[in-house]
C-alpha cells in the first residue's frame, strides 16, 4: 500500500495528502527582482522517490523557483513543505547543490575541506573532525570518482570536476532530497554520465532527486518527472505527461522550432 | 637597548600596535574574501564625526562616549546609504562612498572648528593616532610587569585593546565554520539553517568594534592597512583557510614591531635626527610585506588565474 493511500485513509483529502507525503511540496509561490514577477504563483508537487527535472527557457525562474522554496530567496506569498512539514525542521533530511559558478573557486580551502562542510549540521560550531567524519567525506568523494584529488585546492579543479566535487558535499549529507541547481552547467560528457548515475543510484535508494535542467534533449534519458515553468507553472506529471506539443509551445513559446517539439512530445 | 629604557618608552606602543594589528587583521581575512574589504576603511572613516561630537558633548578624551559616538556615527551612516540607495536609484559601492566621504570630510570640518586645542584630538591624530606617546611611564624595568603599582600606570589603550583583541579571537574560533561555510557558500550555509544575515552583520560589528578601538589608539591608516594588507599577503602564501589567518597574525605582528622601530630608528640609520610617524610607518611596512608576498608568495599564481 502506497504512502497516499495510506493518507487518504487517514481522512485527508487527496490534495492534503499528496502534501503531507511530498518530499517538496510548493503552494502558491511568487517572487518579485523587481516590478516583474520572477515567478508567479507556482504550485509544484514533487513525487516521493521521482527524479523531477525542472525545465524551461532562460528567465524561466527555474532556479528563483528552487531559491525561493528553500528560503534563500524571500518569496512574495506562498509555502513549502518538506515531506509535510515545515522547511525549518526539515533541514537535515535536504542537500542543496547550487549552481557551480555561485561561488568563488580560489577560496583557500581543499577538495576534501569542501566534502566536510557537510556534515555541518553534524559537526557543530566546535565538535572536532574525528576520522569517522573524514570516511564519509572520501566515500562521498569516490562515489563521484574524486577520491585522489581530496587534498587538492578546488581552484586547480576543472569545472567538472568541481561539480562533482560539489554533488559529493550532498551525498556526505545524508539526505533524502537532493535538489540541484544546472548540475550539468559546463561540464564534460564523462563528468554528466558520472554524476546521472549517481542520482539514478540515490533513486534506487528510494532518494528524491530535483534539478534545474535546461537541456531539453536530455530530459527524457535523464529524469522520469519534469516540471515546466516560463514564470508561470506550465506543465507537471512524468516526463510523457508534462512534454505535450501545447505545453512545450506554451512554455517556450516562438523559441523552439515545430519540428523540435514534434520530436520532444513523441518521444516523450 | 636595556630594559629599563625598552619597558617604559617602546613595549606599550609596540604591544598596542601588535594588539590593533590582530585585531584587524583577524575579521580581514574573512572580510577580504567575502569582497568586502573597503568596509574596514569605511568604518575607519565614517567613526570621525561620531568621536567629535561625542569629544564636543563631554569636553574630554574618554573612551566610552567616544565608542558609543563612533558605533552612532556607525549607524547612521548605514541608515543614510540605505536611504540614498533607495531614493537616488544609486548602486550600494556609489552610495557607501558618497556617504563615507561626506562623514569623514564632516568630521574633519568638526575638529577644525572646535576647540581641540588642548587635547590630542586633531586631523593628523584622527590619521595616524598617537601610538608613540602611549608610553609607561611608572615602569622601571621588566619586573614592573610584576609590580601592581607600575601596572596601574598602563596606558588605558593596552588594556582595553587586549580586551577587544580577546573578543574578536574568540568571535573567530567559536564561529569559524559558520564564517568560512558561509563566506566560501552563502547559498548552501542558508539551506543547512544557518542566519547568514546574522553572522554577516556580526562579522562587521566585530570588525567595527576592532576598528574603532584601534582607530582610537593608532588612527585610520593602521586600521585601513590592517584590514586588508595582512590577509592578502596571507593569502598569497596558502591554499588552507586556517593557515591563511596564521600567516596574517604573524605579517600584522611583524608589521607592528618593524614599523615601530624603523620609524624610530630608521631615520638616524639614514643620517637624519627626526623619528618619523610609527603608525604611518607601521602601514608602510604591511603594504611592503603584501608587495613581496605578491612577487615571491608561493601561490600567486592561482590568486592571478
Amino acid at each position: 500500500m502506497t504512502a497516499l493511500n495510506l493518507a487518504t485513509q487517514n481522512g485527508l483529502r487527496p490534495e492534503a495528502a499528496e502534501i503531507a507525503t511530498s518530499p517538496l511540496a510548493i503552494r502558491g509561490l511568487t517572487v518579485s527582482y523587481g516590478e516583474k514577477p520572477a515567478i508567479f504563483s507556482v504550485d509544484m508537487t514533487i513525487r516521493p522517490g521521482s527524479m523531477t527535472a525542472i525545465i524551461g527557457p532562460n528567465g524561466a525562474g527555474k532556479s528563483t523557483l528552487l531559491k525561493a522554496a528553500l528560503g534563500i530567496i524571500r518569496p512574495l506569498s506562498g509555502q513549502t513543505t518538506v515531506f509535510g512539514r515545515p522547511l525549518d525542521t526539515q533541514r537535515a533530511r535536504i542537500a542543496y547543490v547550487p549552481q557551480r559558478a555561485s561561488v568563488d573557486w580560489d577560496f583557500p580551502t581543499t577538495v576534501l575541506d569542501v566534502v566536510l562542510m557537510g556534515l555541518y549540521r553534524e559537526l557543530g560550531l566546535l565538535r572536532l573532525v574525528r576520522s569517522s567524519h573524514r570516511k564519509t567525506a572520501t566515500d562521498a568523494l569516490r562515489r563521484v570518482g574524486m577520491a585522489d584529488f581530496a587534498d587538492r585546492q578546488i581552484g586547480q579543479l576543472s569545472g567538472g570536476q568541481q561539480q562533482r566535487v560539489f554533488l559529493a558535499r550532498a551525498l556526505a549529507q545524508g539526505a533524502d532530497l537532493y535538489l540541484l541547481d544546472e548540475p550539468f552547467a559546463g561540464v564534460d560528457a564523462a563528468t554528466e554520465k558520472a554524476i546521472i548515475a549517481v542520482l539514478k543510484s540515490l533513486k534506487a535508494d528510494g532518494k528524491t532527486v530535483v534539478a534545474v535542467h535546461h537541456d531539453l534533449a536530455t530530459v527524457e534519458q535523464y529524469f522520469d518527472h519534469a516540471f515546466l515553468i516560463n514564470v508561470r507553472p506550465v506543465a507537471e506529471g512524468t516526463v510523457a505527461e508534462a512534454f505535450t506539443a501545447e505545453s512545450l509551445q506554451a512554455a517556450y513559446g516562438g523559441r523552439l522550432a515545430t519540428a523540435q517539439i514534434d520530436r520532444l512530445s513523441q518521444a516523450g | 637597548m636595556t630594559g629599563a629604557e625598552f619597558v617604559p618608552l617602546s613595549l606599550t606602543p609596540i604591544l598596542i600596535g601588535i594588539f590593533a594589528a590582530i585585531a584587524c587583521a583577524l575579521p580581514g581575512n574573512f572580510l577580504v574574501l567575502r569582497r568586502q574589504a573597503l568596509i574596514g576603511d569605511a568604518i575607519s572613516h565614517v567613526v570621525l564625526p561620531g568621536i567629535v561630537v561625542a569629544f564636543l558633548l563631554t569636553g574630554a578624551v574618554t573612551a566610552w562616549p567616544m565608542m558609543l559616538g563612533a558605533a552612532g556615527a556607525a549607524l547612521i551612516s548605514v541608515v543614510l546609504i540605505e536611504a540614498i540607495r533607495r531614493l537616488g536609484r544609486i548602486e550600494t559601492g556609489a552610495a557607501m562612498g558618497v556617504v563615507f566621504t561626506a562623514m569623514f570630510a564632516a568630521g574633519v570640518l568638526l575638529l577644525e572648528r572646535s576647540d581641540t586645542s588642548s587635547v590630542h584630538l586633531d586631523v593628523e591624530h584622527a590619521l595616524m593616532g598617537n601610538l608613540e606617546s602611549l608610553i609607561w611611564l611608572e615602569a622601571t624595568g621588566w619586573r614592573s610587569l610584576l609590580d601592581p603599582q607600575a601596572l596601574a600606570g598602563l596606558p588605558p589603550e593596552l588594556p582595553r585593546l587586549a580586551l577587544v583583541l580577546a573578543l574578536v579571537i574568540a568571535f573567530t574560533w567559536v564561529f569559524w565554520r559558520p564564517l568560512k561555510i558561509s563566506t566560501f557558500d552563502e547559498g548552501f550555509a542558508q539551506v543547512l539553517g544557518m542566519r547568514t544575515d546574522l553572522l554577516g552583520i556580526a562579522l562587521v560589528m566585530i570588525a567595527a568594534i576592532a576598528a574603532v578601538a584601534a582607530f582610537d589608539a593608532v588612527g585610520s591608516i593602521i586600521v585601513i592597512a590592517m584590514f586588508i594588507c595582512p590577509p592578502a599577503a596571507a593569502r598569497l602564501m596558502t591554499d588552507d583557510l586556517a593557515r591563511q589567518v596564521g600567516w596574517s597574525v604573524v605579517f600584522a605582528t611583524l608589521s607592528a614591531i618593524l614599523g615601530y622601530v624603523f620609524a624610530g630608528y630608521g631615520p638616524l640609520w639614514l643620517g637624519g635626527s627626526d623619528s618619523v610617524s610609527a603608525a604611518g610607518m607601521i602601514a608602510t611596512v604591511s603594504g611592503v610585506i603584501l608587495a613581496l608576498a605578491a612577487l615571491f608568495g608561493p601561490r600567486r599564481r592561482g590568486m592571478m588565474a
